[in-house]
């Protein structure tokens, strides 16, 4: 755990030292404040117009017409930002040469993987805490629900934790920073868009396109409806990603 | 401490390194010296555990390299090739990171620091950014990691490459100050660096075994004559025919402005050629052993192909 640990640290404190993390958390805090505001004015002139009749006036809900759609919007930004903050994680070591030290000292390869992605999952926290500050006046001013909007960000972590599982897998297999970004950011969309196609097709394809996609598994969270196939979803995808860069970078070294 | 048996490893198609045995005992220096490709890298990372073997055996410090893999690790110090250093951190920083990493306790850590910057003479850098400091300090930087936690054996890959001249000598005499406590290995195709440096050497070419063992059993197992050099007043063919009468001398030649005598390996004739010299009048300035230099052992080796 001490040695996963000084992984972390080291991981951590490098975002910081580049204008990466910086540059990334500023742009995803810009981009969830333009869309927090613009949903959350168009709510208050929606609500005003529709304050005349007592039975729209019933209907309305903050967390459905403007926390949804943000949360929708947001996953939108992390699907663009992520991959940027992955790409560097082995990528970066491998250029550099210095995967010879880690994987020559008493580390085991699960350490430093976990250490590397325990260490981007906590700049992702960082990014959806920050950008949840101005949520949190609309709770003071008004009284939308609090577990759907904590759901909202739940899922948003843990479609961010599996963005991040896939960008490390990428990143162990260049050593380029922008073949890995690209890389990451072409799997993230595919899944994304998985569900499109289940149209056409029938029976089990279609039942496997609808749960392979980022898109069905997000939706239903930012309803407020938790269902521990997400999670489970979710999970499984982050630990495959994990899993297929222990493989890559065991075999590499078996070759 | 460090020992090989029959080690192989393929790249695919490629063997990098055919059935090499060797072994060095504690304590000492050690070259690993071939041409470019001999598989000098390749031999390092095996003994290191950045790369598995694809058959043989390797041992480290009494642990097997393949099975006790973690053991291994905490007992050797590496510098590949490319210094592994992260620009953005600072001297004391990356220290005190791979201090960590290579397991040194807490308590002992600060210590360990202090005394690997002492050792490679980076006080005045400790607080800079690695990025801002010269190569030569990098290298040294290298070094430093590769014994912040005090490790039995330490494998150095071309420590010395693309240091200037001062700078090449001070990390040789580095390295000599830590003969004796740790066992270590360093790979060249600088030859005047194992003269200076190491006790004993392992030469491999295109991945084969050439020859091993100390310096001194190298050079006398190849030597086939003894004999000097001389420096004389006058040296010309008058001299030459004079030498070549005398009983004994197998040989003599010209060689620039020196005279190469040589005679049989189990004999000593330099009394008798001083005395000669100084009976004849031939005014002797110089005189120096025909000692078999490395150059001559390697190039002997590597090019001729001869197998010990």
């Amino acid at each position: 755990m001490k040695a996963i640990w000084s992984i972390v640290k080291k991981e951590f404190l490098s975002y910081f030292s580049s204008p990466i993390a910086y540059i990334v958390i500023f742009t995803f805090l810009l981009l969830s404040g333009f869309f927090f505001y613009s949903l959350v004015s168009w709510f208050n002139s929606v609500t005003i117009q529709l304050a005349q009749n007592p039975y729209y006036y019933q209907q309305i809900n903050i967390n459905q017409m403007a926390f949804s759609p943000f949360f929708h919007n947001l996953s939108i930004v992390l699907l663009l930002m992520l991959p940027l903050l992955s790409m560097r994680l082995f990528s970066e070591e491998k250029k550099m040469g210095t995967e010879e030290l880690l994987f020559t000292s008493p580390l085991s390869v699960t350490q430093i993987i976990t250490g590397k992605y325990l260490a981007s999952l906590l700049i992702l926290l960082i990014m959806l805490v920050l950008s949840a500050i101005p949520a949190a006046f609309t709770f003071i001013y008004g009284n939308p629900e609090l577990v759907p909007f904590l759901l909202g960000y739940l899922g948003l972590f843990l479609l961010g934790a599996a963005f991040l599982g896939i960008g490390i897998f990428w990143s162990s297999i260049t050593e380029n920073q922008i073949v890995s970004a690209v890389l990451t950011f072409g799997t993230l969309l595919l899944f994304w868009v998985l569900s499109w196609v289940s149209y056409s097709v029938h029976g089990l394809w279609q039942s496997v396109l609808n749960y392979l996609s980022f898109f069905e598994h997000f939706d239903s969270l930012t309803k407020g409806i938790f269902d521990t196939t997400d999670l489970v979803y979710y999970l499984s995808f982050a630990f495959f990603g994990l899993f297929l860069t222990h493989s890559v970078i065991q075999s590499r070294r078996w070759r | 401490m460090i020992e090989t048996e029959h080690l192989q490893k393929k790249y695919g198609e490629l063997e990098a390194v055919k059935d090499l045995s060797f072994k060095v005992d504690s304590g000492q220096i050690w070259g690993l010296l071939g041409p470019n490709a001999a598989g000098k890298t390749t031999t390092m990372r095996i003994l290191t555990g950045f790369l598995p073997a694809t058959s043989g055996r390797a041992s480290v410090a009494g642990y097997n390299v393949f099975e006790q893999a973690e053991e291994v690790k905490k007992e050797i110090g590496y510098l590949p090739e490319t210094v592994p250093l992260y620009p953005e951190m600072t001297v004391e920083g990356y220290l005190s990171f791979v201090a960590e990493i290579k397991r040194v306790p807490k308590a002992k850590r600060k210590s360990a620091i202090d005394r690997a910057v002492e050792i490679t003479g980076l006080p005045s850098v400790r607080k800079r950014l690695v990025k801002n400091i010269s190569r030569g300090y990098r290298q040294r930087l290298g070094l430093a990691q590769a014994l912040i936690h005090n490790p039995k054996v330490i494998i150095l890959d071309e420590p010395t490459i693309g240091l200037d001249p001062a700078q090449i000598v001070e990390i040789r005499q580095l390295i000599k100050s830590l003969r004796g406590e740790h066992t270590i290995m360093l790979s060249t195709h600088i030859l005047a660096e194992v003269t200076q440096v190491c006790d004993g050497v392992v030469i491999i070419n295109e991945g084969k075994l050439m020859a091993a063992g100390r310096l001194e059993e190298l050079t006398s197992a190849y030597r086939e004559k003894d004999g000097v050099y001389l420096k004389l007043k006058k040296a010309d063919n008058e001299v030459l025919n004079l030498f070549r009468q005398l009983p004994g001398i197998d040989g003599a030649a010209q060689e620039g402005e020196e005279i190469r005598l040589e005679w049989d390996r189990n004999t000593d004739r330099r009394e008798e050629v001083i005395k000669f010299c100084l009976d004849k009048q031939l005014g002797l300035l110089e005189m120096r052993s025909l000692a078999l230099t490395i150059e001559e052992l390697y190039l002997r080796i590597v090019s001729g192909g001869v197998e010990q």
